[in-house]
């Protein structure tokens, strides 16, 4: 969400004449001071490491500044193309990616269609605070849960399908590979489905009454209204989180995968960009070249969200 | 609103779908809940649903005795505390400076800091710098890189530019300062923006566990989400009960009741309190400040 602020940039240049601009930035050198501390922060901890993103064309030893390594060209990006890892690699990303993708982004909106269907207030409520709440909890926790789940010794999956007679002994699900992804998707749908609804929620209140009411008495179901009045009105607002999902389309996200899939048996299915790049860089210390992988990365994404909101711009919702 | 036989279908098959998922979500809490509060053993031997079948506080008590699941919850206590103080009041200075039409440059400090948003250096060049810094195996890993946040400061610049031009105004003709102004009249009157971002910024501390695992390496520093993921991970009681006191290590072995899965969702059920606690806070406070920061802009 937060790339929405774009919008917010203030086009107006700051009262100054260009003469004295010393003059003044002296004068309010009070207010100076509430910034420039945070800027030089942000300038560390955001800036320093974009600059540091040229080791991916060095050789960089552990202990040498990020200007002094010698520099080897594209060297890392060939080997990462050439690598065995990368068709498996570039595979899981992608598929857990769209798969993230066709089902998490259109699962909130379907929740806050159905929410506004509710008109016993109590009930939307409880639905409400229930379904907000996985959000609000760690991965670890998430992980969990869901190890426990799925566990065979009480695990309730397993007790559930023994009890419905559809399996003769448990099943150890968080093992095996054919289970991965649908445990990884479903797992996410269900952390993120009720506070992705909120901000669908907020645009259908929106919407005008009357149209509905029109509609009613032109005798349009509720199902019709929902399709003809609501989806249109929240359009605006889908594509611009469509947007920015696309944009973070090659980000899989690591976390739900770090604590759903420690074992390393699972990494035929489970290993993506960025667990890629955190076992080869911080734990096998290539900097260099997970440094190329990330920023491989980094560019496919940038690449996405420029063509995604190149689409938007002609359909008249764009981000920038 | 005259409904249909279809409308009325699709009302009932709404009501049934918002359900079961209410059910399936708050499920696995309450199963968590129930298994923490049951003899390991038994649970063992399945059956246990939302209820305990064999009620027992042994596995608090282990969790409650363990040096380091309890150092772990001190440093993410420290942590959460430290980290949402600091950032909300340098954040709250920045965007009033931020604030301020007269500010020189404000326009390129704004470009630097929306660049930010849309670009990072990544994983490796971040880790390599944090090295530099010499912020391993410190404490202030946790709090220096997120002292100031892009988002937060938009958000507070947005609503001090909302407050009335005349207080400020006012405050000036009595000599107050721009710092004395922020903290004199425009802080006091921000306690909804504040409750908001600080509530984000808490929840965020509490639950974050990948920093911990990359750049501390020191037990005594790890916090809380860190270490249960290592249990869980591992999910060896063995690694659990290594700080125990001989006494109540005896005595467990004696016992044979505890196992590592009832152990790690008790230690879940300690690291969960306090978002749960501050639950009904946030609903309040998350609902408003996600639609401050993504409709009303």
């Amino acid at each position: 969400m937060a790339q929405l602020s774009v919008k917010t940039v203030e086009s107006k240049p700051p009262l100054k004449r260009p003469t004295n601009v010393f003059t003044t930035f002296m004068k309010q050198i009070d207010l100076q001071l509430m910034v420039l501390p945070a800027l030089a922060l942000i300038i560390l901890f955001s800036y320093v490491p974009m600059y540091g993103i040229m080791i991916a064309f060095q050789d960089y030893k552990v202990g040498s500044s990020f200007s002094s390594s010698p520099w080897v060209g594209f060297k890392h990006f060939a080997y990462f193309f050439n690598s065995p890892d990368f068709a498996l690699i570039m595979k899981n990303t992608i598929i857990i990616s769209l798969l993230k993708f066709l089902i998490g982004f259109p699962a909130p909106i379907i929740l806050a269609l159905m929410l506004n269907e509710v008109r016993r207030m109590k009930f939307k409520r409880i639905v409400q605070t229930v379904t907000y709440l996985p959000h609000f909890m760690s991965w670890v926790i998430i992980g969990g849960l869901i190890g426990s789940l799925l566990a065979t010794d009480n695990g309730s999956i397993n007790m559930l399908l023994e009890k419905l007679n559809l399996i003769d002994e448990p099943i150890n699900f968080l093992s095996m590979p054919e289970y991965f992804r649908t445990i990884l998707v479903s797992t996410n749908v269900w952390k993120e489905i009720g506070f992705g609804s909120i901000v669908y929620l907020a645009a259908i209140a929106g919407v005008d009454p009357s149209s509905y009411e029109a509609a009613s008495i032109d005798g349009a179901s509720r199902f019709k209204q929902i399709y003809l009045i609501t989806l249109p009105s929240i359009m605006p607002v889908v594509s611009i989180f469509m947007i920015l999902a696309i944009g973070n389309l090659l980000s899989a996200g690591f976390e739900d995968i770090l604590v759903l899939a420690p074992n390393p048996a699972l990494r035929d299915v489970s290993d993506v960009i960025d667990t890629y790049v955190i076992r080869v860089g911080i734990n096998n210390y290539r900097y260099s070249y997970a440094t190329a992988v990330g920023l491989f990365k980094a560019v496919i994404s940038v690449g996405l969200l420029t063509i995604a909101n190149y689409v938007a711009k002609k359909s008249g919702n764009s981000l920038w | 609103m005259h409904d249909t036989k279809g409308d009325r279908f699709m009302v009932i098959f709404i009501y049934a779908f918002l359900t079961i998922l209410a059910l399936t979500t708050i499920y696995p809490f309450l199963n968590a809940i129930a298994v923490s509060f049951n003899q390991g053993s038994d649970t063992a031997k399945g059956g246990i649903t939302v209820w305990p079948r064999h009620f027992t506080l042994e596995n608090y008590a282990i969790v409650f005795k363990d040096e380091r699941l309890m150092n772990g919850f001190f440093i993410s206590v420290l942590r959460t505390v430290v980290g949402t103080i600091t950032a909300i009041l340098a954040t709250a200075i920045f965007s009033y400076g931020m604030s301020k039409k007269e500010l020189v440059g404000r326009k390129y400090y704004m470009v630097l800091c929306i660049i930010t948003m849309y670009f990072s250096g990544g994983l490796i060049p971040t880790f390599l710098l944090m090295r530099n810094l010499h912020l391993m195996n410190s404490f202030w890993i946790f709090i220096i890189p997120s002292l100031i946040g892009v988002w937060n400061m938009i958000i507070f610049r947005t609503f001090f530019q909302g407050l009335p031009a005349g207080l400020e105004e006012s405050a000036k003709m009595d000599g107050c300062g721009n710092w004395s102004t922020l903290f004199r009249i425009v802080l006091p009157l921000s306690g909804p923006v504040i409750a908001t971002l600080a509530l984000f910024t808490a929840v965020s501390h509490w639950n974050e566990w990948f920093v911990a695992s990359i750049y501390i390496s020191k037990d005594d520093l790890m916090p809380i989400q860190t270490i249960l993921k290592q249990i869980l991970a591992s999910n060896i009681v063995s690694e659990q009960t290594a700080g125990l006191d001989a006494a109540s290590l005896a005595h467990m072995q004696k016992a044979k009741t505890i196992t590592s899965k009832s152990l790690s969702m008790a230690t879940m059920m300690v690291a969960t309190l306090p978002i749960v606690c501050v639950y009904p806070f946030v609903q309040k406070y998350f609902v408003k400040g996600v639609l401050v920061g993504s409709l009303k802009e």
